[in-house]
């Protein structure tokens, strides 16, 4: 059972997603689950609901999981992601109304620090008021 | 910044050497050693503030200190002490961690 709360990248690009990601990896480190999707089955851009379903188990911690996305269908299709969870595991996810990169780098470093799921939320969205 | 009476204080400051100031890396660095500790945090950018929370890496970044600046820290708890003197610590390292990659 992973201690922190996981993160999950979905992007439109996998570029975008992978970039991020690695982001997250080199300035905040290895202490957080952590997973990435982007670009539809077809190898364009896009979000496909079953690479977001999967992302989620493989960043899952029982502590919680945020998602980060970037635009339009990635929030979407994180939504219909999540309904597919088990009842108990969907309210411990999350989607960020932040910015994909600096938000990812910011739940980061707040989850790294052992914080529960809505501090490692609000982190992400603490300079980005909601529009 | 809010004062409980009679919790353990303390501060001290220390010049920003870093070559970029308080950039992405130095500032989560900062605040990841900052939670390790009880006490409440902040950093500052003069000794009589504003004050700002050293656990969050958003606001820490927003300072946006750069080169050559004096960052003062203060902190109130029971590991204030120790919370002051290893922030202190790691910028007068100049975020040695942050060379290692």
């Amino acid at each position: 059972m992973n201690r922190n709360v996981g993160i999950v990248i979905v992007s439109h690009s996998p570029d975008v997603a992978k970039g991020a990601a690695d982001m997250v990896r080199q300035m905040v480190g290895k202490d957080v689950p952590l997973a990435w999707c982007g670009g539809n089955p077809d190898g364009g851009l896009g979000t496909s609901v079953d690479a977001i379903e999967k992302a989620l188990q493989t960043a899952w911690s029982d502590r919680g999981v945020v998602i980060m996305v970037d635009m339009g269908g990635a929030e979407t299709n994180s939504e219909m992601a999540i309904e597919r969870l088990p009842e108990k595991k969907r309210a411990k996810v999350v989607v960020c109304n932040a910015p994909i990169v600096e938000g990812s780098v910011m739940a980061a470093t707040e989850s790294s620090g052992g914080s529960p799921l809505e501090k490692v939320r609000h982190a992400a969205e603490e300079l980005y008021p909601r529009m | 910044m809010s004062h409980d009476e009679g919790a353990p204080r303390a501060t001290g400051f220390t010049v920003l050497t870093h070559e970029h100031g308080f950039h992405a890396r130095p500032s989560i660095l900062l605040t990841q050693l900052a939670k390790r500790f009880s006490a409440k945090v902040w950093i500052g950018l003069s000794d009589n503030g504003p004050w700002t929370d050293a656990k969050s890496v958003a606001r820490v970044m927003a300072l946006k200190a750069p080169r050559e600046t004096l960052v003062f820290f203060a902190a109130e708890g029971s590991d204030a002490a120790d919370a002051v003197s290893a922030l202190v610590r790691l910028v007068q390292s100049d975020f040695a961690s942050s060379k290692d990659q």
